[in-house]
């Protein structure tokens, strides 16, 4: 009886030593962002289609936990559609990881409606009032004489802090606001409620065809009252920072990348890796100064 | 004689065994009590206790000022599962009687392993049920553009709590001892009349235990109401508005809280008024079935 109890115990402590250490040597594991989890998820089969031997496990849950998750060093990669905050980067050092930010796309947030609403476009200013809570009703913006009824994301999500430090001027969300679990949520509730407004990654627009969701409305947005308004998807808008709300997206790793991690990110940031990136709807990085950092993080 | 002492030896250990199963129960429980205790009272250090139970406001990680007051998710929990129950109680206890008296034994047959087949239902997949079938229904009866609201949430959790309810309750209405039935019909009472004033007055106490029951489990009920209630963070003024209970909140924020800061001890003060508030309604479950079974004898 006594032999058996110790040969189980000591089985059980041999597998528990061994899985790990097994799991961790082969599997990158990346996680963050839920505006990046698809295409993470897509950019990752690519590759292991094309490269023999790789296993990359992709998971969302928000920018926070990803970077939460390279902090305590449960993750290789971290995605975030946000920058880290200097907080982090303090408890980051503290524990004793270094963080190395690579840019892997461009996101331009993308401001939706439902397609009943007849209104076109709306300044930053008119975006961060509806948002804030100063206007209640769509007429007030040029809309229609109905309620407006916010959409955001969690606390937990990059994309909700972006939006609060870019659009609301680092004002209080409306209290008013449904929180909603992702964008994939985001856009079912807008496809079902005509005085819907929500904001969403352009990754998330469209239908399997490459059209724009049926029942959704995408608004032109405009930097200045009287300037010129531009939509998310207009790629030459987003490159040249005339549509004015969009983000770099990041993955950050622990360090100088090392062997098989390096090697996913050097082809991410190359030519297939931002090709898969443009039919995922997203931006490519281009040749800018976002290419020249990430060299240099190679480094 | 030895083999006296040796089956004695073992009956004590037999013994210790199963006291120690029943202390470890008492343990855990004492454990997560103080753990929730510890790591809550840090979160006063800043927050004033006034107004965290009774602001309104709840932002932490608001970039103006830092809000924590959580009357709005109490209120929130107490309407989606006040609402629940409404629904779920009496649609139970009615369930419960047809199967217990009126069904066909061959309905009930397959009745039962339905209403036990609906208890297996994983929360997630009720809240995308509400997002995508009970949400749109609402906002069309009550012609409010969305149907992400109390109303959605007490019905997920009066679908969730139903099976708990009804076969509690059935079962407490089939314990009735027969001759109360026999007596009532030898009296002359219709079938009806017996089902309402005999029987469901004696399997009452088995009935508010299955209603303690399905509140304990809409109460804590966290993934269903986070999906389908919208997780708006003001006061709730009616049950159509979008509401944020105490557990959606912990879990969303939770996750991603930075550890030992005041946010992180207040979710888990949350926590701690969650506990309170479920031990109350045992404890007042528990007093209520005292008091009428003694009444009872």
């Amino acid at each position: 009886m006594k032999k058996t109890i110790v040969i189980m115990a000591l089985g059980l402590a041999v597998l528990g030593a061994f899985l790990p250490a097994a799991a961790s040597r082969k599997m990158i594991q990346v996680k963050g962002s839920d505006t990046m989890v698809n295409l993470a998820q897509i950019l990752a089969e690519e590759y292991m289609g094309k490269t023999p031997g790789a296993a990359i496990a992709v998971l969302g849950g928000g920018s926070g936990t990803g970077i939460t998750g390279l902090i305590n060093q449960t993750c290789d990669i971290a995605n975030s559609s946000r920058e880290w905050k200097p907080k982090e980067i303090d408890q980051a050092w503290e524990k004793g990881v270094s963080p190395r930010f690579f840019v892997v796309a461009v996101d331009g947030l993308s401001v939706v409606v439902n397609d009943k609403n007849p209104i076109e476009q709306l300044t930053m200013a008119q975006v961060g009032a509806l948002y804030r809570g100063d206007v209640k009703n769509w007429k007030a913006v040029g809309g229609f004489d109905r309620a407006v009824s916010l959409y955001g994301r969690q606390s937990n999500s990059g994309t909700y802090v972006f939006m609060q430090e870019f659009v609301l001027g680092n004002k209080n969300y409306s209290a008013e606001m449904k929180e909603m679990n992702g964008n994939a949520q985001i856009i079912e509730g807008i496809l079902q409620d005509e005085g819907a407004v929500g904001y969403v990654g352009v990754g998330y627009l469209h239908d399997q065809n490459g059209k724009i969701r049926r029942g959704l409305k995408v608004v032109k947005i405009s930097k200045e009252p009287n300037g010129e308004a531009f939509l998310p998807t207009d790629k030459a808008a987003v490159d040249s920072g005339a549509y004015p709300i969009s983000r770099p997206l990041y993955m950050a790793t622990n360090g100088k990348p090392k062997s098989d991690v390096a090697q996913f990110l050097a082809w991410i940031v190359g030519p297939e890796g931002q090709a898969v990136i443009e039919r995922e709807g997203f931006f490519a990085v281009g040749e800018g100064k976002y290419k020249a950092a990430n060299d240099k993080n190679f480094k | 004689m030895r083999k006296k002492k040796l089956s004695d030896l073992k009956e004590a250990g037999i013994r210790a065994f199963f006291f120690t199963c029943g202390v470890l129960a008492v343990l855990v429980l004492v454990g997560i009590f103080l753990t929730l205790v510890t790591t809550s009272v840090p979160a006063f250090r800043e927050i004033k206790l006034s107004e965290f139970l009774l602001s309104e406001a709840w932002d932490p990680t608001s970039p103006e000022k830092a809000e924590y007051g959580i009357l709005s998710m109490v209120m929130s929990t107490l309407m989606v599962t006040g609402g629940a129950l409404l629904l779920a109680v009496p649609i139970g206890v009615a369930v419960a009687a047809y199967l217990s008296d009126v069904a066909h034994w061959r309905v009930r047959e397959i009745l039962k392993p339905i209403v036990e087949i609906l208890a297996g239902i994983p929360s997630v997949v009720v809240g995308f049920l509400g997002i995508v079938l009970v949400g749109p229904v609402l906002a069309k009866i009550f012609h409010t553009g969305n149907g992400l609201n109390a109303v959605n949430g007490s019905v997920l959790l009066a679908i969730m709590a139903l099976p708990t309810i009804i076969s509690i309750s059935e079962d407490s209405l089939n314990a009735v001892p027969k001759a109360y039935n026999e007596a009532s019909l030898a009296l002359g009472a219709s079938r009806w009349q017996t089902l309402l004033r005999v029987k469901l007055p004696a399997g009452l106490s088995g009935i508010i235990a299955a209603t303690m029951l399905g509140l304990g489990r809409a109460i804590g009920e966290t993934m269903t109401v986070l999906m389908a209630t919208g997780n708006a963070r003001a006061f709730p003024h009616g049950f159509l508005d979008s509401v944020r209970t105490m557990t959606s909140n912990v879990a969303i924020e939770l996750g991603e809280v930075p550890y030992y800061t005041t946010h992180y001890y207040a979710l888990f003060a949350i926590g701690l008024v969650l506990f309170v508030i479920t031990f109350a309604v045992n404890l007042v479950a528990d007093v209520v079935l005292r008091r009428y079974q003694e009444r009872e004898q």
